[in-house]
């Protein structure tokens, strides 16, 4: 009998095992592992058998998992009245940045402290799914037209002065964050058709904003052959790895175009190419379904939550990951365009790792904390 | 009135949350099945053009280049090798910015203008991705320096490669040649299959000649390499088929000999076996080292060699058009007597000038005073001028000449190393043609003793008297006799060419312009006596002095008042022993004065390093064969 399990003994009392006493969420903890026991797996492949970067990585892990296992032990009310102090400490963080890179000269996404460089961007990931659910839980849903502006404008603040830094992809996805609070809030599709319509109508518009580095972007994803070995490089070199990878896959540690060092950032942004050259076709499918499998436990927990504050939390911190997930595969496969963005939770880094174990703990914990009446 | 108070509705936002729950769901899985379907067509449907891609992004067929073939000398001496060196070669395909390249390169190792130069001019669009050498012959410090340097570099490589070299250095530079890099000009003209991975094809010599069994075929290989272009490993497929090993017919030794003598001077020294037409020594004077060129030569250096006056890259003995003068009596008395012009016994009086009828221009015999009344013998033994007008205007110039040629004075040999002129035989037509001029009486006089029109190569002069010596049988001059297979040193004896025989009416007559030919060594009256008085052997030979410019009518030619560039041409041909002859030889000395002074002792030299241990043997064969 291990320690894990949650019991009923012959009472039919609920006995309590040691992941239910630690707030921990079982079937959301096994999808975690099974991610972090593939990316050590790749890593150490794409690496080149680096043991210092699988190290640091499980180091990475490690810490976030402590994270994690804390938030989960947050009682969602707590959490909620933390929720606007997270929100103005992090908007008050990205001036700082703002203001430290307009000292600094060119795109300063870092508040360095030292030690240890720390985004303040990556606060906002959750700060502002917690700000809309925390203030659309406030009143009657759906929102109405002031609480819509409201909650808006809160998404709008921290999307701004992200897309001043400038990072106008992470800044596309924190707003994409609240914007998934509100659609779970019941935004009508009226207003998400008007969205939809202005989004295509401002395109020309982003255009002229957008920076030369970004517009090429944009070029390089509708026609990477226009420039094989400069910006379209990183493109066609992982569609090679993906492609060449077939069915089964080269092999672990057989994959030609990441062992050669072909595939550029393949360690980071690029290792679901990396992976899907070594594993092949049946290895994808396989991370997909665990990704898949997380996507629906977080949307479980989001439809067993018990108030408006936890279930649009869960709902949109579940969603958050996955289009995370989607858009870092739809780059490196080139259906997007290239955003520099990890694969969650299989990535080499530190940051992103943090804040999805975060949004993890936080998940755990509106699920470990429900409040059950008595039999 | 105060705001309406909305109640929340739980049922209702949990029913409405649920739905949007599931929507999120859908789209999550279309989402997804965006991205199946789009590994389908990557990894599946379009699996093999990926496949093909990652290959060619690691794999790249390269060529091995063959081991070009050894030369040797006649008694296995090595003359040419292949010795490895390292050379910092760039891909100019690889390389983003070719001057920072070299400009930081050449913060590690030496790179000198020289190289840079060297570079730029094989520097070109038709070879972009074929690695050009930027400095050869790297020292082992350099190979280090670069070596932890390298991945600074792209597109830059050290590559272990054999380079050609001579260990004579100058000895044969004439006769063998040199490789060079490959020039565009040559690059338009060989399958460039055969030469990718090898930077340099024969030039000149004998390197040029039988370049194309030399070179070999180059194997294949394929090398995986990485994103930085580095090769990995290789994996040979097709081995590569080493160039011909050439065995030559000239002698080291003999070729030394006849470079002494000749050192400080310009000029030529040919020594043919008259037996098998094999050139033992072929000498221009001077020399250069062919190792100059093998890298490619820098502008200082070529320049030096280029304006040097004694023109050191002028290859004389295959080159060098130079009036025969005397050398070519025992010819003309050879055709005298055997066109019945002038009977051998047939005298005739020298004042010491000749003159055509109603012409009051007198014709120098070399001799002042006149060598008095003689025949052919010691017209050829004391080389007197006026008989040889004399027979030559009697003869006619078409006649003559037409006597000369099949003797190879006219056309080049055939000789197996690239470049080779021929000399001239004039004929009134040939002036008409090329001059447009008829032919005057006066220019067959001054043919009459190799002077004028008359033109030969030392080659020619050399074919010429062997040709002689055989009594007609001419074998046609060549620098290689045998191949060797480099894998099996099996050797392949080339079988020497005969060319057209000349016969005589009378056979007599050979005898009779050899023996004139033996006396010019052996009588005390003989021009080239100095040579023959204390000759172990027989010599036949015949001194000749070229003009290189007319003394006016009533002017001495002084020998010492006259600048060194106007001097006559010292000539000199012969042939020993004179009863079985062994070797032929033709000497020419640049404005070397007298042939019997300069020339003929030269020739002996020759001739004493060939024959002597030859005799020696011979003669103790002899003492031992009655017992």
């Amino acid at each position: 009998m291990s320690l894990l399990d949650v019991n009923i003994n012959e009472f039919g009392e609920r006995r309590q095992g040691l992941a239910e006493s630690l707030h921990l969420d079982l079937p959301l903890l096994m999808g975690i592992v099974a991610l972090i026991v593939t990316s050590l797996f790749i890593l150490y492949s794409a690496s080149g058998q680096d043991m210092t970067m699988i190290w640091k990585q499980t180091v990475r892990f490690v810490v976030a998992l402590v994270i994690m296992v804390a938030l989960a032990q947050v009682n969602s009310n707590t959490l909620k009245r933390w929720t606007p102090y997270i929100y103005v400490i992090g908007v008050l963080l990205l001036v700082a940045v703002l203001i430290a890179g307009q000292i600094g000269k060119g795109a300063q996404r870092w508040l360095d402290f030292g030690l240890f460089r720390f985004q303040p961007s990556e606060i906002m990931k959750l700060a502002i799914p917690l700000m809309v659910s925390w203030y659309l839980s406030e009143y009657p849903l759906p929102p109405d037209g002031k609480r819509l502006a409201i909650a808006m404008m809160i998404i709008a603040i921290p999307f701004i002065l992200i897309a001043k830094q400038p990072d106008l992809g992470t800044s596309l996805l924190v707003a994409g964050a609240g914007f998934f609070a509100l659609v779970f809030a019941g935004l009508s599709w009226k207003i998400l058709t008007g969205f939809g319509i202005l989004g295509a109508a401002s395109a020309p518009v982003a255009w002229y904003l957008m920076h030369d580095y970004q517009r090429q972007r944009v070029l390089t994803f509708l026609d990477p052959e226009q420039d094989p070995l400069g910006s379209g490089y990183h493109i066609i070199q992982s569609k090679i790895a993906i492609g060449s990878g077939g069915l089964y896959g080269k092999g672990w540690l057989n994959g030609t175009q990441s062992q050669l060092d072909f595939l550029p950032e393949r360690s980071t942004d690029f290792i679901f190419s990396a992976y899907a050259e070594e594993f092949g076709f049946i290895g994808v499918l396989v991370l997909l379904a665990i990704y898949l499998f997380i996507l629906f436990r977080g949307l479980l927990i989001a439809v067993q939550a018990q108030d408006t504050f936890t279930r649009l939390l869960a709902g949109s911190l579940t969603m958050t990951f996955f289009i995370y997930v989607f858009v870092n595969i739809g780059m490196v496969t080139g259906i997007l365009p290239v955003v520099g963005l990890p694969l969650p939770l299989v990535s080499y880094g530190g940051t992103s790792v943090v804040t999805l174990m975060a949004s993890f703990g936080i998940l755990m914990s509106i699920h470990t904390h429900r409040k059950f009446l008595p039999r | 009135m105060p705001p309406a108070i909305t109640l929340k509705d739980h049922f209702r936002e949990t029913r409405m949350f649920n739905l949007r729950v599931a929507i999120a769901l859908i789209f999550s899985l279309l989402l997804i099945m965006a991205i199946v379907i789009r590994l389908v067509y990557l990894q599946i449907i379009d699996n093999e053009v990926y496949t093909t891609l990652s290959e060619e992004n690691r794999f790249f067929i390269s060529a091995i280049p063959p081991t070009r073939g050894l030369i040797f000398d006649r008694n296995g001496l090595l003359l040419a090798q292949n010795l490895p060196a390292y050379n910092l070669e760039l891909t100019p395909e690889r390389v983003k910015n070719i001057d920072a390249t070299i400009a930081s390169l050449g913060e590690i190792i030496e790179i000198t203008d020289a190289d840079i130069e060297r570079f730029k001019e094989q520097l070109g669009p038709y070879n972009r991705f074929k690695p050009i050498p930027l400095k050869t012959g790297l020292s082992d410090e350099e190979v280090a320096r670069i070596a932890v340097n390298r991945y600074r570099f792209p597109g830059v490589d050290i590559a272990a490669r054999l380079i050609r070299h001579y260990p004579e250095e100058g000895l044969m530079s004439h006769a063998i040649g040199y490789v060079g890099r490959i020039n565009e000009k040559e690059m338009s003209r060989i399958d460039k299959t055969d030469y990718e991975g090898t930077n340099y094809i024969g030039k000149t010599g004998v390197e040029h000649f039988y370049e194309t069994i030399l070179h070999g075929h180059p194997g294949v290989q394929q090398i995986e390499t990485n994103a930085q272009g580095r090769a990995l490993r290789s994996f040979q497929q097709v081995p590569q088929e080493p160039g011909i090993n050439l065995h030559l017919t000239i002698d080291a030794a003999l070729q030394k000999v006849a470079q002494e003598a000749l050192a400080g001077e310009s000029g030529s020294v040919i020594a043919i076996d008259p037996n098998t037409g094999d050139v033992l020594a072929f000498v221009s004077s001077p020399v250069f080292d062919p190792n100059l060129f093998v890298a490619g030569i820098d502008h200082k250096t070529y320049a030096a060699l280029r304006d040097d006056k004694l023109k050191p890259l002028f290859n004389r003995a295959l080159r060098g058009q130079y009036p025969p003068g005397s050398t070519v009596k025992p010819f003309y008395g050879l055709a005298g007597v055997e066109t019945q012009t002038k009977e051998s016994n047939e005298e005739i009086f020298c004042r010491g000038w000749y003159r055509l009828q109603g012409n009051q221009h007198r014709y120098r015999d070399w001799k002042k005073t006149g060598h008095g009344k003689l025949s052919l013998h010691h017209a050829i033994v004391q080389s007197c001028d006026v008989y040889f007008y004399d027979l030559a205007v009697n003869m006619g110039i078409d006649k003559l000449s037409g006597f000369m040629m099949p003797f190879g004075f006219n056309d080049a040999t055939g000789i197996d190393i690239t470049g080779e002129l021929g000399g001239l035989m004039p004929t009134t037509q040939w002036k008409k043609r090329v001059k447009k001029e008829s032919w005057y009486a006066g220019d067959t006089v001054s043919a009459g003793i190799g002077q004028g029109y008359v033109l030969a190569t030392p080659l020619q002069l050399a074919s010429a008297t062997a040709t002689l010596a055989m009594h007609g049988k001419r074998m046609r001059p060549r620098v290689v006799s045998a191949l060797e297979n480099p894998n099996t040193n099996e050797i392949q004896h080339l079988p020497a060419i005969q060319d057209a025989a000349i016969e005589m009416v009378d056979p007599e007559n050979w005898n009779e312009v050899i023996s004139a030919m033996q006396d010019v060594a052996h009588h005390w009256r003989g021009t080239a006596y100095r040579i023959g008085k204390d000759s172990k052997y027989k010599i036949a030979g015949k001194t000749g002095t070229a003009q290189v410019f007319t003394v006016a009518q009533d002017e001495e030619y002084k020998e010492d008042e006259i600048p060194r560039e106007l001097k006559d041409h010292a000539l000199f041909i012969a042939f020993a022993p004179v009863e079985n002859p062994q070797i032929a030889v033709s000497v020419i000395v640049e404005h070397g004065g007298h042939g019997g002074s300069t020339a003929a002792p030269i020739a002996k030299k020759v001739m004493d390093q060939y024959l002597l241990p030859k005799l020696e043997q011979l003669s103790t064969n002899t003492e031992k064969a009655p017992s």
